[in-house]
């Protein structure tokens, strides 16, 4: 199957056995793709003896781990093709990952977002509502993985109102103008989870101001580390984003996803439980030797994707703990695992006299 | 800061340490704290003795008056060595210790707080403590003959900011890198016994420290079969396995530093049992070979036609070359008239103590000598 094949599929509708056959030639593929054409990625699979004749199943191929992307230019196509690259912040300070686009696998990327998301919003654009400000597009400093997931969403919006202002204050009027406009209407809001919580809900439960959301889809990603710390389950999470504006709990979605793998995201179903589609794999590998981990068994996320052809970054090896919760079989009839993020990994803490930590690599 | 300029290895200073060493023995919350016991170890009066015979004569020295030792901030006993070497040059010292909280510090200094008013010597330490604070370190600086700075190179940057008075220097101890030059032949005919305390050895040179020491091998040298090799790493993955407090994000950690290297040196992976001891071994050895490395049991290998190679790649970041089935004379002749290298030791020495360190006689460089014409 190529590339357009593989994104008419359903997107969670595969079974085990024809999602294995599917990823197994395609991941291959992509394998020795970027083994013919990065070179670095070339010296990497020689370092490891990778005998590309012979090519393991899927979840026995190399992962890289995401932060050689912070390290390396990874380019699996001719520079003068590139059409766009993303970057992304990350935890290891200053260095930011660097992926390159060409022009198809940049379409792939929308196409499998746009195959994705329509299933919790629907086959057409709808009003979005964006909780978050203007400015974090417009300022080039704080453009980051959070404006690239404005972006990448927006296409789902057919009018866009910003819920903040410059300084992160709810812009009531405009929201309300912008509510009243689409009355009756699906509504689309998108936005960060902290920011959610902070900016959005804490700002209405105060003001007394409670807009009609009952109609609306709340997506939210970037991860729960602050709002464990205010002690927020996603329960309470939803629970109180009802109470302020109505919006039903089966309507929020969490997602999880990364720039490294921009297009294949795995959206919360009204279970709680994060989905792997047919575009993309996760597998939990552990630790001590990156054995692959049973049902239930916390470990390193490793991310499988369909997409990337023009970097190599089919599989890789996430710094995020999580675990499988299931296969094919959640309560809410998607196909595919389930699985739960833990959070980010915690850095190692390192004795000795040495204060340049693994000084350059 | 009283200064001290008393004589190097004065029966004061000696007896002072033996009863810090005596004291710290006799505490039971030291049998939990190897480190701590190494130390105490090291202040017996026969060990400082033999120290003092080995000098021979230092005839017109004296301490240079006060010392400011900035210890770092993550090898928890380093700061009494460095204050006991300070006494026994015959000064009087200022400690700054880790701002983090190690059980070791907080006992070593119970023993030193106690004999602060019961010992005559007890005066010339005071331990501090204080947050990376600008104004504290000057205020220390001020008062110091000489500065120790033990840290790595950022640590030393940021401590030259604190001006020293005119007549006064520092002596750093900066970031180093060691390496390990190993006869597989020799690990062959090791008997089951002297293997295991090699591997043992080998353990407390790297494991230990995460491998994060500046003492720590991260390059192994060669020579000899194959089968030497693997069962050197077998013992070590064995007593790794044991004692070794894995990290997960060393996984990960590792094979970031695998992939890169492989980019940038063309190193490849030697496959081991797990992620506990991760290998990779390299055809030629790229001149900046001491700029890759991880930590926590990371090792590169190279197979040696001769220990002139050795020459293509020793810079002044080079600290210790620890050695198993060589003779250390032959490793002396190689490494003479190179820019670095400053200890030849056996395996499982490299942690220890020496009162000469990073090529510095420690003694005669915190004490002054008055020459009679």
């Amino acid at each position: 199957m190529n590339i357009d094949e593989i994104l008419d599929l359903d997107p969670y509708a595969l079974p085990h056995r024809e999602k294995q056959a599917m990823l197994q030639e395609r991941l291959q593929e992509l394998t020795l793709h970027h083994y013919l054409h990065c070179p670095e990625y070339r010296a990497m699979m020689n370092a490891i003896g990778l005998d590309t004749t012979h090519l393991p199943a899927y979840d026995a191929l190399p992962f890289l781990p995401v932060r050689l992307f912070k390290e390396w230019e990874l380019c699996s196509c001719p520079k003068t093709e590139i059409v766009k690259t993303m970057t992304s912040s990350g935890t290891t300070g200053q260095q930011v990952s660097r992926i390159f686009l060409d022009r198809a696998t940049a379409a792939a990327q929308q196409k499998c977002l746009t195959r994705i998301v329509s299933q919790f919003i629907g086959n057409k654009r709808v009003p979005m509502l964006i909780l978050d400000t203007p400015a974090v597009i417009k300022d080039r400093n704080m453009f980051s993985a959070r404006g690239a997931g404005i972006l990448g969403f927006s296409m789902f919006g057919s009018k866009r109102c910003y819920a903040f202002d410059e300084n992160m204050e709810l812009d009531t009027e405009s929201v309300r103008t912008f509510l009243s406009t689409h009355e009756g209407e699906t509504i689309f809001m998108f936005g960060f989870t902290f920011m959610v919580w902070q900016h959005f809900y804490q700002k209405l439960a105060t003001a007394g101001y409670h807009p009609d959301l009952h109609r609306a889809v709340l997506i939210h990603g970037g991860g729960w580390k602050k709002l464990i710390g205010e002690k927020v389950s996603p329960e309470v999470f939803k629970a109180a984003l009802h109470d302020v504006c109505g919006i039903l709990p089966e309507n929020i979605h969490d997602y999880y996803g990364m720039v490294e793998q921009t297009g294949t995201v795995y959206v919360e179903c009204a279970c709680g439980h994060l989905h792997a589609s047919s575009f993309s794999d996760v597998i939990i590998r552990r630790p001590r030797d990156f054995s692959i981990a049973d049902t239930g068994e916390k470990g390193l996320v490793e991310v499988v994707s369909v997409l990337p052809e023009s970097y190599p970054g089919h599989i890789l090896l996430t710094e995020d703990e999580g675990r499988i919760l299931g296969e094919d079989d959640c309560p809410c009839g998607r196909k595919g695992k389930y699985f739960t993020i833990e959070g980010r990994i915690k850095h190692a803490e390192i004795r000795g006299c040495s204060d340049t930590y693994a000084s350059k690599f | 800061m009283q200064a001290s300029f008393d004589i190097p290895f004065s029966p004061d200073v000696l007896d002072y340490l033996s009863v810090l060493s005596a004291q710290l023995m006799r505490d039971s919350a030291t049998r939990a704290f190897p480190d701590v016991g190494t130390f105490a170890f090291f202040c017996r009066k026969a060990n400082l003795e033999k120290w003092k015979k080995a000098y021979g004569p230092l005839d017109g020295r004296v301490g240079r008056g006060v010392v400011f030792h900035i210890a770092p901030s993550n090898v928890p006993v380093n700061f009494a060595y460095s204050m006991a070497v300070g006494l026994l040059a015959g000064n009087a010292n200022i400690v700054k210790v880790s701002s983090k909280d190690f059980p070791q510090v907080t006992l070593i200094r119970k023993h030193l707080e106690a004999l602060q008013e019961t010992h005559p010597v007890g005066k010339r330490v005071k331990i501090v403590h204080y947050p990376n604070t600008r104004e504290q370190t000057d205020a220390y600086s001020s008062q110091a003959d000489v500065r120790v700075i033990w840290g790595g190179d950022a640590t030393i940057a940021a401590i030259r900011q604190s001006p020293l008075p005119p007549r006064s220097f520092d002596v750093c101890f900066a970031d180093r890198y060691s390496i390990a030059a190993i006869d597989a032949d020799a690990v062959f005919r090791a008997t089951e016994q002297e293997l295991s305390a090699l591997a043992e050895g080998f353990y407390n040179d790297t494991y230990l420290f995460d491998q994060n020491a500046c003492s720590a091998p991260h390059l192994v040298l060669w020579r000899g079969a194959e089968a030497g090799r693997t069962r050197f790493w077998k013992a070590v993955h064995q007593v790794a396995t044991a004692k070794y407090p894995f990290q997960d994000v060393q996984a990960i950690d590792k094979l970031d530093a695998l992939f890169s290297q492989a980019v940038a040196i063309g190193s490849r992976q030697i496959p081991t049992q797990d992620n506990l001891l991760v290998r990779a071994s390299l055809d030629t050895l790229p001149q900046d070979i001491d700029a890759y490395r991880c930590t926590g049991g990371y090792f590169l290998e190279h197979t040696l036609v001769s220990l002139s190679e050795l020459s293509a790649i020793v810079n002044r970041k080079y600290q210790t070359l620890a050695y198993y089935g060589f003779s250390p004379t032959e490793l002396q002749d190689a490494v003479c008239g190179l820019p670095g290298i400053d200890r030849i030791v056996p395996i499982g020495k490299t942690t220890e103590f020496s009162l000469f360190w990073d090529g510095f006689d420690l003694i005669r460089t915190l004490s002054r000598v008055v020459t009679i014409a």
